[in-house]
């Protein structure tokens, strides 16, 4: 059955009087049986469906990319590239790789290469502790070679241009697993994300895991709740016709909570990134993708 | 602020023997259980606002997590909590009043926003801007609960086997 005609049912049902005790669906079960695979392009097969890490312990029984958890339509589009409305921002990622910028008159390719060569298996292991034991992300150490090796302008965390190149990186790791490391330098800022996922801030007192792990599988309203992995980053948002950074979602899921969200580019939701994305490690870099 | 103006455009039309009714969030009494029995305003609550409160998203927005027969005439309510249709024959008016207010009382650890309260919020919100809250409301006024109850009492569908 399709989610939309899961919806429908849930609606006949709603409107046929069904609720002796409850329309609750069970979480943490998979969304969509009935999909056995992605494979984009033809040509890049996606593991939606992998054993929960064990630092989960038991918290999930197993980790499904957000996309099983969409329409028909919506995850056709993310199947063929002609049809992913992100790839036109990575082929603008593609160029502005290959652009002289700054006062030392030097491309990325200048020190990394070909783009397809220098930064495949990158976005997989993002976020990462730095030489100098501070965690970053992917546009940490973009925004470094901007300054210090190219003379350049930082770009802003969450505009255009920095989420075109962030789109562009994380294509050329599509299919790879993500394997983001949780120990040894990365222990603390990795406790500090998972003391934050498990948090409920806000007004309504919401944790990530009262929606993300309590209720993945149900609805809030019309919303069909993912486990909130974010392998799919930077991700195509078609309510918003935009590509929206790991940040900015999760600035925009803390604030409906009511609370005083947290910075983009900001320590804590580095944290949270790692902690998140370590949730996800086994299922594929599948970014840019695309979700309602 | 905004509370004191309510309570002086209150003084102004009715008598501070009513007004002295109105419970503060930090003065609920709760039952063992997490029941309330004394009304939040000694004043009636009206279903038909009620209605309004639970199927406004800036509001009670109760649809986005229960269906209800009461609100079948809204599209794709939510999942998340227990279906409400024949909800008053599962608890008692008083029960019905602290589930509404602050149900971590009767229901350690649910998901449920405690919609009359002001204790424990990490990281206060002014509403849904991301910003800091300048001080602490509660999700809905006394009245608004009251209202939500007399709703929620005319809930009263049979139980299906």
């Amino acid at each position: 059955m399709t989610l939309r005609a899961k919806m429908a049912a849930g609606l006949a049902m709603a409107t046929a009087l069904v609720f002796a005790g409850s329309a609750q669906a069970e979480p943490n079960i998979d969304p969509n049986p009935d999909v056995t695979e992605l494979v984009i392009n033809g040509e890049i097969p996606i593991t939606i469906r992998a054993p929960a890490p064990d630092h989960l312990d038991g918290a999930l029984p197993e980790i499904y990319s957000g996309w099983l958890y969409r329409d028909a339509s919506t995850r056709e589009m993310e199947m063929d590239d002609f049809e992913n409305p992100a790839m036109p921002f990575v082929d603008a990622g593609i160029e502005a790789w290959n652009a002289v910028d700054g006062s030392e008159g030097k491309s990325c390719a200048d020190c990394h290469g070909a783009i397809e060569e220098g930064m495949a298996g990158v976005r997989a292991v993002m976020p990462k502790v730095n030489e100098a034991g501070a965690l970053w992300s992917m546009e940490d150490y973009i925004n470094d070679c901007r300054v210090n090796r190219m003379g350049a302008e930082a770009y802003d965390w969450d505009k255009q241009p920095m989420k075109n190149i962030t789109a562009a990186i994380a294509a050329q790791s599509r299919g790879m697993p993500v394997n983001v490391a949780i120990d040894g330098a990365a222990a603390p800022y990795w406790e500090q994300g998972r003391e934050m996922y498990y948090t409920r801030y806000g007004k309504l007192q919401l944790s990530c895991a009262s929606c993300h792990q309590e209720n993945n599988n149900n609805f809030i309203r019309g919303d069909h709740l993912s486990q909130g992995q974010i392998n799919g980053f930077p991700v195509y948002r078609l309510k918003q016709s935009a590509l929206v950074t790991i940040h900015n979602r999760f600035y925009g899921c803390v604030r409906d909570t009511q609370a005083e969200s947290f910075a983009k580019g900001g320590d804590e939701l580095r944290a949270l990134e790692l902690y998140v994305a370590s949730r996800g490690n086994g299922l594929s870099v599948e970014g840019p993708s695309v979700r309602p | 602020m905004r509370k004191l103006f309510v309570l002086c455009t209150a003084g102004m039309v009715m008598l501070p023997s009513v007004l002295a009714a109105e419970t503060a969030p930090g003065d609920v009494v709760f039952g063992d259980l997490g029941a309330v029995e004394e009304s939040l305003t000694g004043t009636a609550g009206n279903a038909e606002a009620g209605l309004e409160v639970a199927t406004t998203r800036s509001l009670g927005n109760c649809l986005a997590c229960h269906v209800a027969e009461g609100w079948a005439h809204m599209p794709l309510p939510g999942n998340i909590g227990p279906a409400l249709t024949s909800v008053a024959h599962r608890y008692t008016e008083a029960e019905l009043r602290g589930i509404l207010i602050n149900s971590k009382h009767m229901f350690e650890g649910t998901v449920m926003p405690s919609f009359y309260n002001v204790d424990d919020i990490i990281r206060p919100g002014d509403g849904y801007t991301g910003k800091a809250a300048t001080s602490v409301e509660p999700l809905l006024s006394a009245q608004q609960i009251e209202d939500l109850l007399a709703l929620l009492q005319t809930f009263d569908e049979p139980e299906e086997e």
